[in-house]
C-alpha cells in the first residue's frame, strides 16, 4: 500500500523541479533522443524481460546452490559487493540523502530517479549495440539460406551461455575486494539499507549483465558474420557445382528423352502399313496426308528389307506410290509411270518438284546487231537485273527480275535480242554453223533457232526455214525481220515430204516436235493429256522427219554432212529410240555434240539395248540443269547410199535370175522362127493392118492424159517394141511378150533398190516407174483389141491381099519414095509407112532369090540386140531403135 | 516469186527515192553480189539472185517469205512500205529526226511526233520529205513524212505535229498477223 502511493505522488513533484532548475533545452535534446529510442525500445524492453527472467532463474539457482555449499556467510558477502558497486552513484545519491535524512519518506524518492536516469542512458548504450546486430543479422539473412539460419540460432544459443559464466566470475572477484576495506564503516547501518540495496543491486546487475551481453554478442556476431562468410564460400561454391550436375543431368534426360521419341518415329515408321482399302481412304486423305505417306513409302523402299511389310511385296508399294504422286501433283497414270520408270526415286522428286517451277527467264544476244556487252548495259539502265548465262555460252542472258516488260522494249523491237530459253541454244551449238554453208531448218517455228543459225552464219549462205503449221509461219517471218535475217528462205511444207523438193544441205537441224514432258512447267496440261497413243504418234512422224533430215544432207559436203536432232522431251521413246532407228535405217554415225554439260544419253534402258554411242548425246534435266528439258544428238552422215539388208540382196539375185532365163528364152525363139518362115510372110499382111488399128487408140489415150513430152517419148519407144514383136511369128510371140514382162520386172525391182539412194534420183524414176506402168497397160489394151479384129480381117484378108499386090507392083517405085519423106517428118505417119514398106518388099523376096541371103544376117543381129538388151534399160531402147531402123533398110 | 511490172518497179523506185534519194542506186550495184526485187503476193521482196534461184524449188503455195519484204501493193497499185523495210532504209536515209526518250514510247505506240518531242532533225528538209525516225542514242525506230520543213519546225507551236507516223519497229507485235 505504502508503495503505490509513494509512486503516485513522486513523479507529480520530482521532474517539473528539476527540469525548470537545471536547464530545459539539455533536457529536450535528451528528452528527443530517448523518445526515438522507446519506440525502438519496446521491442527492446520485450527481449530485455526476457533476458531478466532468464537471469533471475540463473540467480536463484546460484544462490540455492551456495545456500547449500556455504551458508549464511555467502550471502553478506553479496550485499557488500553490492554497495562497493553502487560507490559513484551513491556520491551523487548523498547530497539528496542528508537533505531527506530527517523524513523517511524522501529517502525512497531519489532512488526511482536514479533508476530512471541511469536507465536511458544504457538504453542509449544497449540500443547502439543491438541496432548493430539487428541490422547484420538481416543481412546474412537475406544472402544465407534456411540452412545458415539454423546454424545462427544455434550460435546465438551458446553465445549467451558464455555470457552469463563471465558475469558470475567478476561478481566473486568483486565481493572479496569489498569485504576487507568497508566492513567496520557500513555495520550500523545494514538494516536501513539492505532494502535499497538490494534494489540496487538487481538493476546494476542487470545493466552490466546487458552491457556485457551486447559486447560478447557483438564478438561473437562478429565471429557469427566470419563463421558465416566461410559457410557462404562453401555452399557459394557447392550449389554451382550442383546446378551444374543438375543441368547436366537435365541434358543427359533430354537426350535419352529425345532418343526416345526418335526410336518411336522410327517405330512408327516401321509400324506404317497400306491401306486394305485404298479407294475409300484416298477420298478422305487431304494433300498433307498423302505428302506424308509418299515420304514413308519412299523411305520404306530406300531400305526395302529392314522397313517392309511381311505379306506385301515391292510392287504393291511402288504401286501405291504411283497413285499418290499422281493425286499430289495431278499427273495420269501413264505419264508418271514412265518417269518412275526412267528416273530414281530421289530424281523423280526433284524432277516432279523442279517442274512446278518456272525456269530462269533467258535472252539471247542478236550478235548481228549488238553484242552482249552492250546490251548488258543498254537494259541495265532500264532497270533490268541481269547476268551472264554461263561461260559456255556468249550471246546468252539470264534475266533475275525486271522493271519493264522484256518484250517492249526499243531494244527487242529493234532486234537486238531474242526472248529464248536456255536449252534452245544447245542444239544450235551442237550443230556449228559456219559461214557460207546452206542449212535447213526442218521445224522451224517460231524462228528462234533459225535466226540464231542466221546470226553465227552472219547473214551468209543461205538458210532455209521450213514449218508445216502456216499459222506459226507468220512468227518465223517476223523474227527474221525484226533481227535483220536477209539471207533467209521460209517455206510451208510438210517436213517428211521435203527429200522431194530440195536436197544436198551441209547441216540440217531438226527440232522435232514433241509431247512436251521436258517443259511441263510451261505447259501444265502435259500432265494430264498425254497418253500412250501421243507419245506413239510423235515417235513415228520423228522418225519420218529424221529420215527426211538426213536424206536431205549431202554427205559430201566438205563442210558439213551433219544433222542435228533435239526435242524438248525427256522420254527415251522419243529420243534414244529414235536416233537408234535411224542408225539401222541410214549410213549415219553418231558424234560428239561439242556440249560441255548435260547428261549422257542412254545405253540401256529396261528391255531396249541401243546402239553404244549413244553416250556421246546430251540430255538435259529441269533438276539438276535449271533449264528445260532437252535431248539433243548429232549425226555425220558419210554415204549418200541407202543400206540394203540381206533381204534386198536375196530379191536382187532372184531378179537377175529370172533376166537370164529371159534371155534363153529368146534364144530359143530366135531358132524357132527361121522354120516357120511361109507361115510369118502369109501372116504378116493381116498383122499388119491389125498393128494400124491398135496404134491409134493409143494416140488418142496420150492426148487425152496429157503427159509431159519425156513421157511420150518413152510411150512411142515402148509402142514400137510392141510392133516389131508381132509382125516377126504369132506363136513365138507370146513366150517373147512374157520374156519382156519378166524382163521388165526386174527393172522395176532394181529401179525400187536404187530410189532410195536419192531423192532427186528418186523423182526421176518414180516419173519412169509410172510411164512402164503406162506403157504395159497400152500394150494390154493393143493386144485385146488386136485379137478381135484378127477374126473379122481373117474372114477378108484373102481378098485384100490379091488386090494389094498388083497395085503395089505396078506403083511399086513411087509409094516406096513417097513412104520414105513421110517417115521423117510427122510421128504417125512412122507407123503406117512401116506397114506399106513392109508390104512392097514382100513381091521383091518373091521375084529375087537374094534378099534370103540377107535375111540371115538379119537374124543373128537379132541376136546380139537380145544378147545387149541384158545391160540395161537405155541400151535396150536404143537397140530396139536401131533394130528397127535397120529392119528398114535391109527389106 | 515473179518479176516486177514495169508499172509496179516505177511506183516503188519513186516510193525508195523519197526516203533513200540518189541511194537507190547502192541497193541495186552492190559488191557483194547481184540483188534483186521480186513479187510474190503483191509484197516486194529484196533478194540476192544466188537465193532467189535456190528458192525456185518451191511452188507458189508452200514458198512464204524469201529475203526481206519491203512492202505490199494494194489493189490499186499503191505502195505502203512495211517497218521490214527500215533494215535498208536506215543506213542510207537522208533526212532523219530524232525523237526525246520521253516521246519514244508514244511513237512506239503509233502517234505522231509533236514538237515538244522533236530532239533533232536534218537542216534543209522539206515538207513532205521521208524521214526515218531515231532516239537519242540513234536506234532507227521507225519512218515518217515530215508535216512541216525544217525551219517551220523551230518557229512552230510546242504542241502542233512536225512528222506523221507512217510505220515503227512497234508493229512487229501489234500487227504481226496482218504483216505477213
Amino acid at each position: 500500500m505504502g508503495r503505490k502511493a509513494e509512486y503516485s505522488e513522486k513523479p507529480k513533484k520530482g521532474p517539473g523541479r528539476k527540469a525548470r532548475k537545471q536547464g530545459p533545452p539539455v533536457f529536450r535534446k535528451q528528452s528527443f533522443a530517448p523518445m526515438e529510442e522507446e519506440d525502438k525500445k519496446l521491442s527492446h524492453r520485450q527481449k530485455q524481460r526476457f533476458v531478466k527472467r532468464e537471469q533471475k532463474k540463473v540467480v536463484q539457482k546460484a544462490k540455492l546452490q551456495e545456500k547449500r555449499a556455504k551458508g549464511k556467510l555467502p550471502q553478506p558477502a553479496k550485499r557488500k559487493t553490492a554497495y562497493n558497486s553502487d560507490s559513484d552513484p551513491e556520491d551523487n545519491e548523498e547530497e539528496p540523502q542528508v537533505a531527506s535524512s530527517d523524513e523517511e519518506v524522501p529517502q525512497l524518492v531519489p532512488a526511482p530517479k536514479g533508476q530512471k536516469a541511469t536507465a536511458p542512458k544504457g538504453f542509449t548504450d544497449d540500443n547502439d549495440a543491438w541496432l548493430k546486430p539487428k541490422k547484420q543479422q538481416k543481412q546474412p539473412e537475406t544472402e544465407s539460406e534456411e540452412e545458415e539460419e539454423e546454424d545462427e540460432e544455434s550460435e546465438e544459443d551458446s553465445e549467451d551461455e558464455l555470457g552469463e559464466e563471465c558475469e558470475e566470475e567478476e561478481e566473486g572477484d568483486d565481493e572479496e575486494g569489498l569485504e576487507s576495506d568497508d566492513d567496520t564503516a557500513q555495520v550500523g547501518k545494514l538494516a536501513d539499507l539492505s532494502d535499497d540495496d538490494d534494489a540496487n543491486s538487481d538493476d546494476d546487475f542487470d545493466i552490466s549483465g546487458e552491457e556485457d551481453g551486447a559486447q560478447a554478442d557483438s564478438d561473437e556476431e562478429e565471429d557469427e558474420d566470419d563463421d558465416d562468410d566461410d559457410d557462404d564460400d562453401d555452399d557459394d561454391k557447392l550449389p554451382i557445382e550442383r546446378a551444374n550436375k543438375k543441368l547436366k543431368k537435365r541434358e543427359a534426360e533430354e537426350a535419352q528423352l529425345a532418343d526416345d521419341e526418335m526410336l518411336e518415329t522410327v517405330d512408327k515408321q516401321d509400324v506404317f502399313q497400306l491401306p486394305v482399302e485404298g479407294e475409300e481412304t484416298e477420298k478422305d486423305l487431304t494433300l498433307q496426308e498423302v505428302q506424308q505417306r509418299i515420304k514413308d513409302v519412299s523411305l520404306v523402299l530406300s531400305d526395302f528389307k529392314r522397313y517392309r511389310q511381311a505379306d506385301r511385296s515391292r510392287g504393291e508399294y511402288i504401286d501405291l506410290l504411283r497413285r499418290d504422286l499422281c493425286l499430289y501433283y495431278s499427273y495420269n497414270e501413264f505419264l508418271m509411270e514412265k518417269l518412275m520408270d526412267m528416273l530414281p526415286l530421289t530424281e523423280l522428286m526433284e524432277y516432279l518438284e523442279a517442274s512446278e517451277i518456272a525456269r530462269p527467264l533467258t535472252i539471247r544476244t542478236n550478235t548481228l546487231k549488238t553484242r552482249r556487252r552492250d546490251l548488258a548495259g543498254a537494259l541495265i539502265n532500264r532497270g533490268v537485273n541481269l547476268d551472264p548465262l554461263g561461260k559456255w555460252t556468249k550471246v546468252g542472258l539470264v534475266v533475275f527480275n525486271s522493271q519493264v516488260p522484256l518484250g517492249a522494249t526499243p531494244e527487242y523491237l529493234a532486234g537486238h535480242y531474242m526472248i529464248q530459253g536456255a536449252s534452245s541454244l544447245l542444239p544450235v551449238m551442237a550443230l556449228a554453223p559456219q559461214e557460207n554453208e546452206r542449212i535447213l531448218d526442218m521445224c522451224s517455228a517460231p524462228g528462234g533457232k533459225g535466226s540464231h543459225i542466221a546470226s553465227i552464219m552472219k547473214n551468209t549462205g543461205v538458210l532455209f526455214a521450213n514449218d508445216s503449221n502456216r499459222d506459226r509461219i507468220k512468227a518465223i517471218v517476223a523474227n527474221f525481220h525484226r533481227l535483220g535475217i536477209v539471207n533467209a528462205v521460209v517455206s510451208c511444207e510438210d517436213g517428211t515430204k521435203f527429200r522431194n523438193i530440195m536436197t544436198g544441205f551441209d547441216r540440217v537441224l531438226l527440232d522435232a516436235p514433241c509431247t512436251g514432258t521436258g517443259v511441263v512447267s510451261k505447259d501444265p496440261s502435259v500432265k494430264t493429256t498425254k497418253s500412250e497413243v501421243d507419245v506413239q504418234r510423235c515417235y513415228n512422224l520423228q522418225r519420218k522427219l529424221l529420215l527426211t533430215a538426213i536424206d536431205c544432207t549431202d554427205a559430201k559436203s566438205s563442210t558439213g554432212g551433219y544433222i542435228v536432232y533435239s526435242t524438248c522431251s525427256v522420254l527415251p521413246e522419243e529420243n534414244e529410240w529414235v536416233i537408234d532407228y535411224a542408225l539401222k535405217k541410214r549410213n549415219v554415225k553418231l558424234v560428239p555434240t561439242g556440249l560441255d554439260f548435260g547428261v549422257e544419253g542412254f545405253t540401256k534402258f529396261r528391255q531396249h539395248r541401243f546402239h553404244p554411242s549413244l553416250n556421246l548425246t546430251k540430255r538435259y534435266y529441269p533438276h539438276t540443269h535449271n533449264m528445260d528439258g532437252f535431248y539433243v544428238a548429232k549425226l555425220k552422215k558419210f554415204s549418200n547410199t541407202i543400206p540394203i539388208t540381206k533381204e534386198q540382196q536375196e530379191e536382187d539375185e532372184k531378179q537377175l535370175d529370172e533376166a537370164i532365163e529371159a534371155d534363153a528364152t529368146t534364144e530359143a525363139a530366135a531358132e524357132s522362127e527361121e522354120v516357120e518362115e511361109e507361115v510369118a510372110s502369109k501372116e504378116k499382111g493381116p498383122r499388119k493392118l491389125l498393128g494400124k488399128r491398135a496404134g491409134k487408140p493409143s494416140f488418142t489415150e496420150i492426148e487425152q492424159e496429157l503427159k509431159k513430152k519425156k513421157r511420150e517419148e518413152s510411150k512411142t519407144k515402148y509402142v514400137a517394141k510392141v510392133f516389131e514383136q508381132p509382125v516377126k511369128k504369132p506363136k513365138p510371140e507370146k513366150p517373147a511378150e512374157k520374156k519382156n514382162e519378166k524382163s521388165q520386172a526386174p527393172d522395176k525391182q532394181t529401179n525400187s533398190s536404187e530410189s532410195p539412194s536419192k531423192s532427186a534420183p528418186k523423182q526421176k524414176q518414180t516419173n519412169g516407174k509410172t510411164t512402164v506402168s503406162n506403157s504395159d497397160a497400152k500394150s494390154f489394151n493393143k493386144k485385146n483389141k488386136g485379137s478381135q479384129p484378127k477374126e473379122n480381117g481373117a474372114g477378108s484378108p484373102a481378098k485384100p491381099d490379091d488386090n494389094k499386090p498388083t497395085t503395089n507392083g505396078t506403083n511399086s517405085p513411087s509409094k516406096s519414095a513417097i513412104k520414105e519423106t513421110k517417115t521423117k517428118p510427122q510421128p504417125k505417119g512412122k507407123q503406117s509407112p512401116k506397114g506399106n514398106a513392109k508390104l512392097a518388099k514382100a513381091p521383091r523376096v518373091d521375084i529375087d532369090d537374094v534378099p534370103i541371103l540377107e535375111g540371115k544376117p538379119i537374124k543373128k543381129q537379132n541376136k546380139l540386140k537380145q544378147k545387149s538388151k541384158q545391160i540395161g534399160q537405155l541400151k535396150k531402147s536404143t537397140a530396139g531403135a536401131n533394130a528397127g531402123k535397120k529392119q528398114k533398110f535391109k527389106k | 516469186m515473179k518479176r516486177l511490172s514495169d508499172e509496179r518497179a516505177k511506183i516503188l523506185f519513186e516510193h525508195l527515192s523519197k526516203y533513200i534519194g540518189t541511194n537507190v542506186k547502192h541497193l541495186i550495184d552492190r559488191p557483194d553480189g547481184t540483188y534483186c526485187f521480186r513479187e510474190h503476193k503483191d509484197r516486194v521482196y529484196y533478194v540476192s539472185e544466188r537465193i532467189l534461184k535456190l528458192s525456185e524449188c518451191f511452188g507458189y503455195k508452200q514458198l512464204v517469205c524469201v529475203g526481206t519484204c519491203f512492202g505490199k501493193f494494194s489493189k490499186t497499185n499503191k505502195l505502203k512500205f512495211h517497218i521490214t523495210a527500215l533494215y535498208y532504209l536506215a543506213p542510207y536515209a537522208q533526212y532523219k529526226v530524232w525523237v526525246k526518250p520521253s516521246f519514244e514510247q508514244q511513237f512506239l505506240y503509233g502517234n505522231h511526233i509533236p514538237k515538244t518531242g522533236l530532239g533533232r532533225i536534218t537542216e534543209n528538209a522539206g515538207q513532205y520529205q521521208g524521214v526515218v525516225v531515231y532516239s537519242m542514242n540513234d536506234l532507227p525506230l521507225g519512218f515518217g513524212v515530215l508535216a512541216r520543213s525544217t525551219t517551220d519546225c523551230k518557229t512552230a507551236d510546242p504542241m502542233t505535229t512536225v512528222c506523221f507516223h507512217q510505220s515503227d519497229i512497234g508493229e512487229y507485235i501489234r500487227a504481226e498477223d496482218t504483216l505477213f
